[in-house]
């Protein structure tokens, strides 16, 4: 009769130990929040969602180049959009890539990203080749090293607000829901939206919507955002709380962003590094510094918007006085 | 133009759909790669069979209940001239379970579902939602694609069946009601002719040979449309065309395969 009650003393004490056990399990697992505290207003919160393979990546000293790109061409039908462009974006910055529109700046975010392929030449981006990864490992490597803040926002528009930002946690995560709610309503505070987290993406204003995207981009800390015109179509007020959410997250996060804009005053006012690129070419690189005393007359005509110059007001054609000499006859 | 710009016109265009229908295979075949991780996810597949098939019930009842009552009325028009009104029942029920059934429930499928999810991925693609989801590392072929399709495949044999049911009891109210054949005769009759499996199970591998080949081209042509209002229009409208024509072409290998002796 004792030895019986012994065991159930001890048959209870074990599985209160062993529940003890998995509870502080859990607890490391999703304990390790990082909170960093900047001189604004805005709060940016991390979650390191694999420590130890986080402590390995740290302990490999990181080569500077995030994404190298050498001797890119790529081409549409006959028209050839890049022609043997190089770049280096390095680990940590804003680096911008700045042109006319109908440049192909969206395109070579898809090439980065793997969306496309390219005709020749090699995109590496942290070290490995983003166009001869199998799709498991280019899907890993996006959603490792990748965010992507699309122009439209591409918000799934089945889902609320708070789904949206939920989506990518749900899909790569196996945090529990609680875990979840609350990095979302951080996310959704980064970029001062946590009030709309009930909002379906249709009852977004444009800017909202770019925000929430943002938000959503964020989710996971990538160590890398590529931004998609972010500037376009804002009004004002907008436009400068999109410059301060990128330039603020960026040195927040440590984190790498590749701005494609046409912007040129507000990109060049948080880019550490500017790309201009025309006709295929890169045609200018440097710090904004740099390019404002350029001697290039096209980057001149370009940051100062002037409408004739080495990129022609007219569209090629023959000669006006031809053209209307031919209609008399 | 000339002849041989004419000829190269034709090759062009052959090549296209040739080119178009290689895709389509390999589509399909990535579509049957991307189904086991709806495992992980069965609630992507509950919703969309809500949206594929408890959406379209109403129109399939409705249809069902109509083509059953007229067809029991031609029926008896015909057979009434040889005294044979008795067999209305099984020309109703035959004609139902091994043709129309199956094709009706194909076509109005997609006039109903097969248009709208086209419409749905389409705009899902032009409004770069697609993109996005890629870039995040979710692959739209499990995440979109792959529930819409298996729910399309699983909701037509279920329609066909309610149709064929709704079907009988309209051509049995019809019958009994309006034209005086007596009930036992009417059961008696189908009850002996019919054959489970020559008929009903037909007529079942039918249907799930159009649902198949009509979501396909449904999510096919949403996926792989123009992403602008105008390819969007006329991706939907191909959906409806291709798919209408491909039910009644396989309706008829099938028909000249299961029941030509």
């Amino acid at each position: 009769m004792q030895g019986m009650r012994d065991f159930g003393f001890f048959m209870r004490f074990f599985m209160f130990f062993f529940r003890d056990l998995i509870g502080c399990y859990k607890c490391l697992k999703y304990m390790p929040f990082y909170r960093i505290r900047l001189a604004s207003s805005t709060d940016f919160y991390i979650v390191c969602l694999s420590p130890f393979k986080e402590i390995n990546a740290i302990s490999i000293d990181p080569p500077n180049i995030i994404i190298k790109i050498r001797g890119l061409s790529f081409s549409r039908g006959n028209r050839l959009i890049f022609d043997n462009i190089s770049m280096d974006i390095e680990r940590g910055k804003v680096t911008a890539i700045m042109g006319p529109s109908g440049t192909g700046k969206t395109t070579l975010l898809k090439l980065i990203g793997g969306q496309l392929k390219p005709d020749a030449g090699t995109v590496h981006v942290d070290g490995e080749n983003v166009h001869k990864l199998s799709q498991s490992a280019l899907y890993d490597l996006r959603r490792r090293t990748m965010g992507m803040l699309f122009q439209s926002g591409a918000l799934l528009t089945d889902l609320s607000v708070f789904d949206n930002v939920a989506f990518p946690l749900r899909e790569h995560t196996s945090l529990p829901e609680v875990a979840i709610h609350h990095l979302v309503l951080l996310k959704l505070e980064a970029v001062g939206l946590r009030g709309a987290r009930d909002l379906m993406p249709a009852e977004l204003s444009g800017g909202m919507a770019r925000r929430v995207a943002l938000a959503r981009a964020i989710a996971l800390d990538p160590q890398m955002i590529m931004f998609d015109e972010p500037f376009t179509g804002q009004d004002p007020i907008s436009m400068g709380v999109l410059v301060k959410l990128i330039h603020d997250m960026n040195h927040a996060l440590d984190m790498t962003s590749v701005v494609v804009s046409h912007d040129v005053e507000e990109t060049s006012s948080i880019a550490d590094y500017i790309y201009v690129i025309s006709d295929g070419k890169v045609i200018q690189s440097g710090t904004p510094v740099d390019l404002k005393h350029s001697k290039s007359a096209w980057v001149q005509q370009f940051l100062g918007g002037v409408a004739d110059g080495p990129v022609p007001f007219h569209y090629a054609g023959a000669p006006l006085m031809e053209d209307l000499m031919q209609d008399a006859k | 133009m000339n002849i041989g710009d004419k000829l190269q016109a034709i090759g062009k265009v052959t090549l296209n759909r040739f080119e178009r229908v290689g895709r389509g295979s390999l589509f399909l075949w990535q579509i049957l790669l991307s189904l086991p991780y709806l495992i992980q996810r069965p609630f992507l597949l509950v919703r969309q069979l809500y949206y594929v098939g408890v959406q379209t019930l109403l129109i399939i009842l409705v249809a069902g209940l109509f083509v059953g009552m007229v067809l029991a009325l031609q029926a008896y028009i015909v057979l009434v001239d040889f005294g044979a009104e008795d067999s209305i029942s099984l020309m109703v029920s035959l004609s139902i379970l091994r043709e129309l059934g199956p094709v009706f429930t194909g076509l109005l499928f997609a006039g109903r579902a097969g248009s709208a999810l086209t419409a749905e991925i389409g705009l899902m693609k032009s409004t770069e939602q697609l993109s996005g989801m890629e870039m995040m590392a979710v692959n739209p072929m499990q995440y979109i694609i792959a529930p819409r399709f298996l729910a399309g495949v699983i909701a037509v044999p279920l329609l066909t069946s309610i149709f064929m049911a709704v079907a009988i009891m309209g051509g049995y109210f019809v019958a009994t009601e309006m034209l005086g054949i007596y009930e036992g005769v009417f059961w008696s009759q189908m009850q002996v002719n019919v054959d489970f499996y020559a008929d009903l199970m037909n007529g079942m591998i039918k249907s799930l040979v159009f649902g198949i080949v009509v979501v396909w081209i449904a999510v096919f042509e949403g996926y792989d449309c123009m992403p602008t209002s105008e390819g969007l229009g006329q991706a939907t409208t191909r959906t409806v065309v291709h798919g209408s024509l491909a039910v009644l072409g396989l309706d008829f290998i099938l028909t000249a395969l299961m029941f030509s002796v």
